[in-house]
């Protein structure tokens, strides 16, 4: 017998969405308020968690096509690579610096390359924590 | 100072509520009411976390109720569909 979780999809398909935002929130108010590169990576992967438990693993490895063992491995890459960045200008190992920018849309803008980093920690935390979570689960 | 008060007093019954729910976390006979017990635990801490930020009078835990609130939510599901199919995440055979 098939089973029928439609509410559960129905919900997922809203709540998925609401997630993501929420850590999209969370990633980029980590500078100036609580939040940051690891929790939001960790809210991103709970909604990724969420796709699987309601989807199943074939029709989400369908749509989101994505190694998670090589976003792991980018996402490190990227956090050293801002490290080392700081050598390139004759600074020390993991400089961070800071500028005002002129955006288009959001006027003038403060940008600091700590962001670079939290991207990679983001990268690394989603990768690990979904690849953990599939291998548990592929094992039975 | 009256507000100070009724503050505590919500305090006192939140974790009063959470008490009673731990009891049926511990006393419950099916495993469905173990779950459920702690759904409504995690309901609990989030308006305890809630009365708490207004008596310290800060903004810095509001992202933590909406986060407590997916956990939970995804926590629950996933133990439904434990107790329901044996496997949490489905795939084909």
């Amino acid at each position: 017998m098939k089973p029928n979780d439609v509410i559960l999809r129905s919900v997922t398909r809203v709540a998925a969405v609401i997630i993501l935002t929420f850590s999209i929130y969370l990633f980029m108010s980590g500078h100036h308020h609580p939040g940051g590169g690891f929790i939001g990576g960790l809210s991103t992967a709970s909604a990724i968690v969420l796709l699987y438990l309601s989807f199943g693993i074939e029709k989400v490895r369908e749509n989101i096509r994505l190694d998670f063992k090589k976003l792991a491995a980018i996402g490190v890459l990227v956090a050293v690579g801002t490290g080392l960045a700081g050598i390139v200008f004759g600074q020390p190992f993991l400089t961070q610096t800071f500028g005002h920018v002129d955006l288009p849309i959001f006027g003038d803008t403060e940008l600091a390359s700590a962001l670079i980093f939290d991207t990679g920690v983001a990268l690394a935390v989603i990768g690990t924590a979904v690849n953990i979570i599939l291998s548990i689960s592929e094992d039975r | 100072m009256i507000f100070h008060t009724i503050l505590i007093i919500a305090l006192v019954l939140l974790l009063a509520a959470i008490l009673f729910n731990l009891y049926r976390v511990i006393k419950g006979p099916s495993s469905a009411d173990r779950v459920q017990a702690l759904d409504s635990v995690g309901i609990n801490l989030i308006a305890s976390i809630a009365v708490y930020s207004v008596l310290l009078h800060t903004h810095a835990f509001f992202d933590l109720i909406l986060l407590i609130g997916i956990l939970s939510f995804i926590g629950t599901v996933a133990f439904a569909r434990f107790m329901e199919r044996g496997a949490v995440i489905e795939r084909k055979r």
